[in-house]
């Protein structure tokens, strides 16, 4: 999704026109866009009155950025080493045969982006997998089929509805 | 009579669905409000520890506290207010009998509070409730304090930096303090971005405000009259309630142009991370807010001199602050009486892994390691065998059980070849592969590595392929000494932290866990399982030869097969050793 001229300017323009809020305005973009489009780093760019270069490379550099688009739903499955000893990998496997896509990218319906992250700071309850703000914790490989499960069941709910 | 009822909104709980149980009891008690005698608040806190336990809640000034509570137990609690507590929602120790206070639960009794001391017991979006546990005394008296002596009662309590280098507190505000220079600035880390650490987050979570009148202390003892929180994008809670915290501290004059009524001021910003592990050091969570990639600067001129926008900043890890107020309140010679000789205070663990019970744990410095796993964690998860615990994050050492009674202190930890950290703790059993565990480690490194300085960025790649190799059995005798070499390189020569300890995952499983990496070159071997390996079918025959193979018998002879060639090949390797010294192989062992 690409902001309105309208709406990207006042999301720029609640920060001054300044390098240091670099950070800040992708992070508001990537909020809103679910990822970083090229039209929108540049435009940001030129408020914030940092090279394209740099502003490029602060897209890439950081880790929460996504230059492509991203699904509706992000699962971000955990692989701390609380997770690693606890097979998180076969939680991941499990999740990618499902989708049907590697960690990293986005499913041919564009709902689910599956991402490894490095820790999400719940090890208590590794293995752990947030999508979007919902942890999910103590996963099995069973608990994945359910979970998502779950997940497809209320999209097919809401497209009958949206057909309705 | 009135009760509080402290629900555990914690990142673990909350994934146990705390919320919904804390939900419950608001509409229980809506609908039950003529049927009960007591009067009853509910109060969301931070986290209570026993994460593995949860959704956890407490009653006070009862003091019970029940475990795995659910929305539908909610009405037979509040109904017991009056009466005898809830007996199947204790706590159960191992001769059965039920604990009802915390004080007593072998996890708790142990620990003790001083960082931790708010977290759980308020409301952290209440700014009242802090204040009424004596919240912001100590900024009050603090102010009535020259600069100077706000320093030297910080020096006298040698606090150490708990972000992990344990770098003299008081002496790095002495430093910053000392420069003419204005304006000044101080900035909290909270990037906690290390794989299994989550002791910030509960921290920022359950007690906010105490951070900030941290923080307030340190501007004025510095002269400083700006300041930035540097939070994990990825914590969402945490930046949520910091927020507030800072919108409830300006309404409340507690920051601002005049901090309480004084002719002191100082303005806080809050900045999201972007997910880049190497910011959490300092420079280079300087250089990320100030707009650029976190590429740590070169450590000719520290911080306190030139730091952010060139001006002296002093920067300290979360748990830092949080003893502050504590240490003025009190004084600083209270605070050296927890500790060890050289490492003064308590130390917040997140442990986790393989261990009964993972949360997190407050010990006093100098505890040992088996008190906090066995004792307090409970040991090891199921009939399983400890085999190593991995203190301070990927760039951390594992160390065996022989080193279990080993006082748990920033400089101990040091000499054993591992480090406190920021206090991560992960407890591993025979299940897991170390030589596996120093390549998952070094892989984690190589991809957060900024890639500024090449013997981090080129010394990760090649130790990771090398270590990548091993674990497929395709690894040989001579990997071993390189592997030596590019940690040498590693430790003496990379511009930061993260080059510079990225070596300890490594060199200390191969210390430790040396027969390990033997077994995986020589015997094409994974003891643990784990390792695919191209002859034997490793990981591929993982469940038969967990489930049908794996009978003692078996087991036996595989075990004294390989410790009897361990045996051969060792002495063959000694003798290669005496020809070549700088064979670095029999050193490592």
């Amino acid at each position: 999704m690409i902001l309105s001229q309208e709406k990207l300017l006042g999301l720029l323009q609640k920060y001054p026109p300044e390098k240091q809020h670099t950070l800040a305005v992708f992070q508001d973009i990537q909020q809103e866009c679910g990822y970083l489009p090229k039209e929108h780093i540049i435009e940001a760019a030129q408020y914030l009155k940092t090279p394209l270069s740099q502003a490029y490379a602060m897209a890439t550099f950081y880790r929460s950025f996504s230059l492509t688009p991203r699904g509706k739903y992000v699962i971000k499955v955990c692989d701390g080493t609380a997770c690693h000893i606890k097979n998180i990998h076969e939680m991941r496997d499990t999740l990618a045969r499902i989708l049907d896509i590697d960690a990293g990218n986005t499913d041919k319906d564009g709902l689910f982006t599956l991402e490894t992250v490095s820790c999400l700071g719940a090890c208590s309850i590794a293995p752990v997998m947030q999508i979007n703000d919902e942890y999910f914790g103590s996963l099995t490989v069973e608990k994945i089929y359910d979970i998502l499960a779950k997940f497809y069941e209320v999209e097919s709910y809401e497209k009958e509805r949206s057909e309705v | 009579m009135k009760k509080t009822i402290l629900v555990c909104c914690g990142p673990g709980c909350i994934a146990h669905k705390s919320l919904d149980v804390a939900a419950s009891f608001q509409e229980q008690i809506a609908s039950l409000n003529m049927d009960i005698a007591v009067e009853t608040i509910i109060k969301q806190t931070g986290c209570h520890g026993l994460c593995s336990q949860g959704p956890l809640i407490r009653i006070m000034p009862d003091d019970i506290s029940y475990y795995r509570v659910r929305p539908k137990d909610t009405e037979e609690i509040l109904r017991s207010l009056d009466k005898a507590p809830v007996e199947r929602l204790l706590y159960r120790d191992t001769t059965g009998a039920n604990i009802k206070s915390q004080h007593r639960n072998p996890f708790y009794a142990p620990q003790q509070k001083l960082a931790l001391r708010n977290v759980g017991e308020i409301d952290p979006q209440n700014i009242d409730d802090y204040k009424a546990r004596g919240g912001y005394a100590a900024l009050s008296k603090a102010l009535t304090m020259a600069p100077g002596d706000i320093i030297t009662e910080v020096e006298k309590s040698g606090l150490r930096g708990r972000g992990g280098a344990g770098f003299p507190t008081g002496l790095k505000w002495r430093i910053a303090a000392g420069y003419n220079n204005f304006p000044k600035y101080i900035i909290l880390n909270g990037d906690e971005g290390d794989p299994g650490a989550f002791m910030d987050r509960s921290i920022m979570e359950g007690d906010p405000h105490g951070v900030l009148e941290g923080m307030i202390i340190c501007a004025l003892a510095i002269g400083a009259t700006e300041g930035y929180l540097y939070i994990r994008d990825e914590y969402a809670l945490s930046l949520k309630i910091m927020k507030q915290a800072l919108a409830d501290a300006e309404n409340a004059g507690i920051l601002g142009d005049s901090i309480l009524g004084s002719t002191q001021s100082l303005h806080l910003n809050l900045v999201r991370g972007g997910g880049a592990f190497v910011c959490g050091e300092t420079t280079a969570m300087i250089e990320s807010i100030e707009g650029s990639i976190g590429e740590p600067r070169a450590a000719f001129v520290y911080p306190t001199e030139q730091g952010l926008w060139n001006q002296p900043t002093v920067i300290n890890n979360v748990e830092t602050f949080i003893n502050i107020p504590l240490i003025i309140r009190d004084g600083g010679n209270r605070f050296t009486q927890t500790g060890t000789a050289k490492s003064k205070g308590t130390k917040v663990f997140s442990l986790a892994g393989k261990v009964h019970h993972s949360g997190l744990v407050e010990v006093p410095m100098g505890t040992p390691l088996r008190k906090i796993i066995f004792d307090i964690g409970g040991g090891v998860l199921g009939k399983h065998q400890f085999k190593a615990v991995q203190t301070g994050g990927p760039s951390g050492g594992s160390l065996p059980e022989s080193l279990l009674d080993v006082p748990v202190d920033f400089d101990t930890l040091l000499d054993h070849g591992s480090m406190m950290g920021s206090g991560g703790m992960i407890v591993m059993d025979e299940r897991t592969c170390m030589v596996e565990l120093a390549r998952y480690n070094v892989e984690f490194l190589a991809a957060e590595s900024c890639g500024a300085c090449v013997p981090c960025r080129e010394g990760l790649r090649a130790l990771l392929s090398i270590l990548t190799r091993i674990s497929a059995g395709k690894g040989e005798l001579k990997d071993l000494e390189i592997i030596k070499n590019i940690c040498e390189v590693l430790t003496h020569t990379s511009r930061c932290g993260l080059g510079k300890t990225a070596a300890n995952p490594v060199l200390s499983t191969m210390k430790y866990f040396f027969e390990e990496y033997e077994e995986h070159i020589t015997h094409k071997q994974c003891r643990a399982n784990v390792c695919k390996m191209p002859d034997t079918g490793g990981a591929k025959n993982k469940k038969n030869n967990r489930m049908e193979n794996g009978t003692k018998s078996n087991r036996m002879e595989n075990g004294a097969k390989s410790s009897m060639e361990n045996k051969n090949s060792t002495d063959t390797m000694n003798s290669t050793n005496t020809t070549n010294s700088d064979m670095g192989v029999a050193q490592c062992k």
